[in-house]
């Protein structure tokens, strides 16, 4: 295989994991943050840390494959990456760091304080990476500033621009309506009508937000869909069908459906979204032959496809007994004893 | 302070804290495995040790990935040059530590959490060892991106970074298995530990007497096999440090000078100015006869190396002492309680010690590794690139130092939790049982 080949394979393996994070993480990270909203009492907050106990971790897991396959596949990118966005990576490590004890530690003392403390923690820590991750995507939009040697010249605040946050939010009512039909799913009475009040309205400003991204977009991040085969201005499209297929499921209670629509919504801002960088994992925005490509930022030959290899036969073992974990805790939750 | 200085401090104080509960994490799993499947046979008492030791489990592992995170970005954050240079051959074990362990580890350990009355007993213990596997293929992993920067194989530099040449001579570097199945023993010496540890503690109680009878047993047994294996597998890690990287070993030893028929040093304190060894407890010839198996033979020393790439010699030698030491011990306090049989849970002052000692292999993991590390240095990655020259260069020193900062607040609050809620749990104790 050329390594050309490679490079596009690897962009698209890529953006395979961080969608998949999207989706997957993008539910459990929703749910956080309606968590105080919908959850009133003391068993309907565990009804909702059960209903993802079981997963959350192997969501996650999607975000440290994607990250180390990054690492892999284009060094100079997690490298540019992550010391460039140094401060504002740290801040979502602390909340992952604290939110990943929270499920454990919250319900093993029974005192008032000290499970709303941890009901504290567990909003906040997972408001700030559903509202950071967009915010990182929109400066990958954007582009930032580079030098000749691929590093980051800007600073913390560099990365806080109007379009950035915007994109930060749009992110945000797409991991927090895609909870909310999880939520849905999972459970029944008050909770789950309380969910669905919210997800109809989460969708209308996920919707609202994701049309004005677009437009600002198109000024503020020159379209790359330009000179692109015309095929990629289906992927748009496509989403938006997604989008209001979500809303009509919702409308006619089937949530099974309702959820898997969104989930290819998120899907579908995804392609978008690597489409229209295509070939660019990090543009410039001062000088564009300082972007880092999936040309000039990629590894070997031999390691792309040793990495191909591994994705070969890990994969599909993934996908295996992830699915059977999925059925194994499938339907309603309930609380038991040993639970959460 | 300088930006490296700061980098490294940060970077040894995250992945100590994170080294806390691997040991723990992987020890634990495979013993719980052994006691599903005999409850998954129709035993009691192992069906309570089984949920009992998951409750334990399950709050290591919390800490144990809360802290792994931070782990998985440190090398692009703090080590950016570096991630640049190795990107390409240590990148991969990263990943496929991803692949072919975390999603095992998390789904399954999901199951042992919240599953209990959701499978059968048959898969449960299944699902246990899934997690243990899992935990061992992610140890393996992580063990190969180290070891290649430890004994760097099968690449060549082009235009200023590290080419791979072939995976799996990269993957099966020198140091890979002697690392790996060292560690692996450790860390089932570590969990052996606390579940004796735990057995005693409650005999001395007299509470719980069946399940600390069986948890003392099973601990006290799988430490007396693990404490003779890494000594084994020590030895042979020795000397293929001894081959690979000579100037770690003559740390280590405090060799100062090339010299024939070395001896082995017990104890010690290196003096590096003036280059001696003060209240030297040492074997005459030792060291050559475990080397090269002839007491005779040349051992190379310190002087065979330039100054500026000497390891930091106290930073080597004592860690890497304390841990033979502590390896000698284990071997002396599970073979005792071994050979006692069934009066060791009349002993008093084995029990005591057996408390008290619970924890040290823990500590003693932490000490290979600091060892292994500073025994590594200057190098970041052995022969070619310096660590001075490895750290990312658009962070400013302030930024890891109010990380750091951060880091110490949050870590010491979770240990702070993390011991808190055991100690809850130790106190609760099992259900009442019998046999
Ligand atoms: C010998 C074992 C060992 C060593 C040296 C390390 N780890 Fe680790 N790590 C584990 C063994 C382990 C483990 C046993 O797999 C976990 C899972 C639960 C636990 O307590 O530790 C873990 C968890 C864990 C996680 C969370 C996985 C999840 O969400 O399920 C990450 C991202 C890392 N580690 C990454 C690292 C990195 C980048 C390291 C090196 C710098 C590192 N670990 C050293
Ligand atoms: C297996 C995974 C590991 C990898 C990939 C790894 C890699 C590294 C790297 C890149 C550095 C920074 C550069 C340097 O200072 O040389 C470092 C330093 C260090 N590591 Fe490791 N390490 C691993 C495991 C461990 C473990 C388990 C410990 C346990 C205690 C440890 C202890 C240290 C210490 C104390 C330092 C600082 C040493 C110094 O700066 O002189 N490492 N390691
Ligand atoms: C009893 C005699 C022992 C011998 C001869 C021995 C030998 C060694 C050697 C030579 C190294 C250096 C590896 C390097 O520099 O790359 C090492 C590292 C290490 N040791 Fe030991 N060891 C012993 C006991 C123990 C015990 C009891 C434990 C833990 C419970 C332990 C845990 C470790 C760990 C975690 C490392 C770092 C990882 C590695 O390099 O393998 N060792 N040991």
């Amino acid at each position: 295989m050329s390594h050309e080949f490679l490079q596009n394979v690897w962009y698209l393996l890529i953006g395979v994991l961080l969608t998949g994070y999207a989706i997957l993480d993008g539910f459990d990270l929703g749910v956080g943050v309606l968590y105080p909203f919908i959850a009133k009492t003391d068993k309907e907050r565990r009804t909702l840390l059960n209903a993802i106990g079981p997963f959350w971790d192997g969501n996650e897991v999607w975000l440290l494959t994607g990250g180390g396959a990054l690492f892999a596949a284009f060094p100079h990118v997690y490298a540019t990456v992550f010391s460039g966005f140094y401060l504002a990576l740290m801040l979502v490590l602390f909340a992952l760091i604290v939110r990943a004890v929270s499920f454990e530690f919250r319900s093993k003392v029974e005192s008032e304080r000290w499970r709303n403390a941890w009901d504290w923690a567990f909003f906040v820590t997972s408001l700030l990476p559903a509202l950071l991750t967009g915010v990182a995507v929109g400066n990958v939009i954007r582009g930032v500033p580079l030098d000749a040697q691929m590093e980051f010249t800007g600073n913390f605040f560099t990365l806080l621009n109007p379009f950035s946050l915007l994109v930060g939010l749009t992110g945000l009512a797409m991991f927090v309506t895609h909870g909310a039909v999880y939520v849905l799913l999972k459970t029944n009475g008050q909770l789950a009508e309380r969910a669905r009040r919210l997800a109809v309205k989460w969708w209308t400003t996920w919707v609202v937000l994701a049309v004005l991204t677009s437009i600002v977009a198109a000024f503020d991040a020159p379209a790359r869909f330009a000179g692109k085969s015309p095929v990629v201005w289906l992927l748009p499209l496509l989403t938006l069908v997604f989008l209001a297929l979500t809303r009509v499921n919702l409308n006619q209670d089937k949530h099974g459906p309702a959820f898997l629509f969104s989930a290819l919504s998120i899907a579908g801002m995804m392609a978008v979204f690597g489409a229209g960088n295509y070939p660019y994992l990090l543009p410039a925005r001062n000088v564009p032959e300082y972007g880092l490509t999936i040309f000039n930022a990629s590894a070997s030959q031999n390691t792309l496809t040793a990495m191909l290899v591994i994705a070969l036969i890990g994969v599909p073992i993934v996908l295996v007994y992830t699915a059977y974990i999925y059925h194994v805790f499938r339907g309603k939750v309930q609380v038991e004893e040993g639970g959460y | 302070m300088d930006p490296v200085t700061l980098a490294r401090f940060q970077f040894g104080l995250t992945i100590i804290f994170h080294y806390l509960y691997p040991p723990v994490s992987i020890g634990m799993a495979w013993l719980i495995t052994y006691m599903a499947w005999r409850a998954w046979k129709g035993d009691k008492v192992y069906d309570e040790m089984t949920r009992f030791w998951v409750k334990i489990l399950a709050m290591v592992f919390a800490v144990g990935v809360a802290t792994g995170i931070t782990m998985e970005f440190q090398f692009g954050t703090n080590w950016s040059t570096y991630s640049r240079f190795v990107g390409d051959i240590f990148g991969s074990p990263l990943a496929a530590e991803g692949v072919f362990a975390f999603f095992m580890e998390s789904s399954f350990i999901g199951v042992l959490i919240l599953g209990r009355n959701k499978v059968s007993k048959g898969f449960y213990a299944f699902s246990a060892f899934m997690v243990a596997l899992g935990s061992t293929l992610s140890a393996f992993w992580i063990i190969v991106a180290n070891s290649w920067q430890q004994t760097p194989t099968a690449y060549e530099v082009v235009d200023g970074v590290a080419r791979l040449t072939n995976f799996w001579a990269a993957v099966f570097n020198p140091s890979t298995l002697p690392r790996f199945f060292h560690t692996i023993c450790g860390a089932l010496l570590t969990g052996s530990f606390f579940i004796a540890g735990a057995g005693a503690w409650y005999l001395l109680q007299e509470r719980h007497v069946e399940f600390a009878r069986r948890s003392l047993q099973v601990g006290v047994t799988a430490g007396a096999i693990f404490s003779l294996l890494i000594l084994g597998v020590g030895h042979i890690h020795a000397v293929q440090v001894y081959e690979t990287q000579p100037a770690k070993m003559a740390a280590y030893e405090a060799l100062f000078e090339t010299q024939d028929g070395a001896a082995m040093i017990l104890w010690g304190f290196p003096d590096v100015e003036k280059q001696k060894v003060y209240l030297n407890i040492a074997v005459p010839k030792l060291l050559s006869l475990l080397i090269h198996f002839d007491p005779n033979s040349t051992i190379t020393g310190l002087d065979q190396f330039p100054r500026e790439e000497w390891p930091p010699i106290s930073a080597a030698f004592y860690p890497y002492h304390l841990m033979t030491g502590l390896g000698f011990f284990f071997i002396a306090l599970t073979w005792w309680g071994l050979l006692m049989g069934q009066k060791r849970e009349k002993n008093q002052l084995f029990l005591k010690v057996m408390v008290y000692s619970s924890w040290l292999p823990l500590l003693t993991m932490n000490l290979g590794w600091v060892a292994a590390e500073f025994g590594r240095q200057p190098w970041v990655v052995y022969g070619e690139l310096k660590t001075a020259d490895a750290v990312s260069v658009v962070v400013p020193a302030w930024q890891v130092l109010l990380t750091i900062i951060l880091f110490v607040g949050i870590y010491s609050l979770l240990l702070g939790l993390l011991l808190f809620l055991l100690k809850r749990e130790l106190d609760e104790g099992p259900k009442e049982v019998t046999a």
